[in-house]
């Protein structure tokens, strides 16, 4: 498949050395992206978290223990694994800013999509979402609720981006040059030590495309060459190294053999 | 030989054309319920008479979102109490303004849940291309719901947004449109 470039690319940086692991951000995102509560939550091959946040470790013994924390949205990769698979088109992309799309009534929930995605990015809605009484009120709007049998993935929030244009639209702006931070996901917005920092790579004044030209910043599993627009960024050495496989003895490497 | 030629024609003919009344003319009128506005509304008063613009009852908020149809409150800055000698508005004051209730019309146009449309970003695009047009109608026109779908029979298709913006050079990737 053609690999589109983009005017506008949204990305993210997280900045591992920041993260706590506090589950902000995996929250925020439930609340804004209209991810029913689950009864009981104990299997976690049926949870959905658009958001969701391992913990990394140096495997060493205290006192020379280590741990880090690594939240983990869609990549909206370049080179989208899932959209090429997709036998029905329900995910592309296509659009300018270059999030890739889901969309949930062509989604015949196949789950090509979910087996072709290093990340573990997609979800299936093993359940029919059902949210307690009083608890409908928290719905969002802006973004459709998802039946059962149907594939689903963090969108950076797409309808934040909507919000942005038309709000840039109404300011007689042009609605493909927004300002940093007139577009946030919920995750970004909610990270409490501002470890998710987020905006447009193409634009050398936001500070994504800094961080992410920095020699601290890495891509996971970038080997693969699905060139993500998720960056992290760690100045520890082994946190970088986890975020690709490397053999024992290239422990120097990361780039190509 | 002729006489057995005729005698196959003759029904198949009799059965394309029960057919075609069937599915052009009988499905159609069974497939639609019609509804009528709750109040009747007259547009003509409003647009020649009061010399109205649709944007001073279909605004756009601050933030560029587009508030749609006018709240009962925003009537009631004109229909405070009955203006005029037509029994529907006397009906609106008592009914809706002075109880505080929303007028629960029918939107000709509401789209599904997945479908994301900006108003703001075709507002230089005539109203009436997509909406009918009621500036010219004094009496709301019938409102045919789908009696499968429950949708309304005026509700755009994707073909015919996906038309448009192939003509004018807009996107048609999915997120353009869709949520």
């Amino acid at each position: 498949m053609q690999h589109m470039e983009f005017k506008v690319k949204w990305g993210m940086v997280i900045d591992l050395d920041k993260c706590t692991g506090c589950g902000a951000c995996s929250i925020a995102c439930r609340a804004e992206n209209n991810i029913p509560p689950m009864q009981d939550a104990s299997n976690k091959l049926r949870t959905t978290d658009w958001m969701n946040i391992y913990e990394l470790s140096n495997g060493k013994k205290f006192p020379d223990l280590e741990i880090a924390y690594l939240p983990r949205p869609c990549m909206q990769c370049g080179n989208p694994s899932c959209s090429t698979v997709c036998p029905v088109v329900a995910t592309t992309k296509d659009e300018e800013g270059g999030i890739v799309s889901q969309v949930y009534p062509r989604c015949i929930g196949c789950r090509y999509c979910m087996a072709a995605c290093p990340y573990h990015a997609r979800y299936f809605n093993w359940f029919d979402p059902i949210w307690p009484e009083g608890m409908e009120k928290t719905l969002t709007p802006y973004v459709s609720a998802r039946p059962r049998g149907v594939v689903e993935k963090c969108t950076f929030c797409h309808h934040r981006f909507n919000a942005a244009k038309e709000q840039a639209r109404a300011n007689g702006a042009d609605p493909l040059d927004l300002p940093e931070d007139a577009y946030i996901p919920a995750c970004a917005e909610a990270c409490p030590t501002g470890a998710i920092v987020f905006g447009n790579l193409k634009n050398p004044e936001h500070r994504v495309a800094k961080l992410a030209a920095s020699k601290y910043a890495f891509r996971l599993l970038a080997r693969l060459g699905t060139d993500p627009q998720v960056y992290y960024y760690s100045k520890r050495d082994w946190v970088r190294q986890l975020g690709d496989n490397y053999l024992q003895k290239e422990l120097k490497g990361g780039e190509h053999v | 030989m002729a006489n057995s030629k005729s005698s196959v024609v003759l029904p198949f003919l009799v059965g394309v054309v029960a057919s075609l009344v069937l599915g052009w003319w009988a499905f159609p009128k069974v497939l639609y319920s019609q509804k009528t506005q709750p109040i009747r509304f007259d547009h003509v008063v409003h647009v020649e008479d009061q010399a109205m613009t649709c944007d001073q009852c279909h605004t756009f908020r601050e933030n560029g979102s587009f508030a749609g149809l006018p709240t009962t409150q925003s009537c009631a800055d004109c229909h405070s109490d009955v203006q005029g000698e037509d029994p529907e508005e006397e009906r609106f004051v008592t009914e809706y303004v002075q109880q505080g209730k929303e007028v629960e019309w029918l939107v000709y146009q509401y789209q599904p849940d997945n479908v994301y449309f900006s108003h703001i970003a075709h507002k230089d695009i005539e109203c009436t291309k997509c909406h009918l047009d009621v500036a010219n109608m004094k009496n709301p026109p019938v409102y045919y719901e789908n009696r499968i779908s429950g949708y309304s029979k005026n509700t755009m298709k994707m073909w015919e947004c996906e038309r448009c913006h192939a003509q004018n050079g807009a996107s048609n990737a999915c997120f353009v449109c869709h949520k």
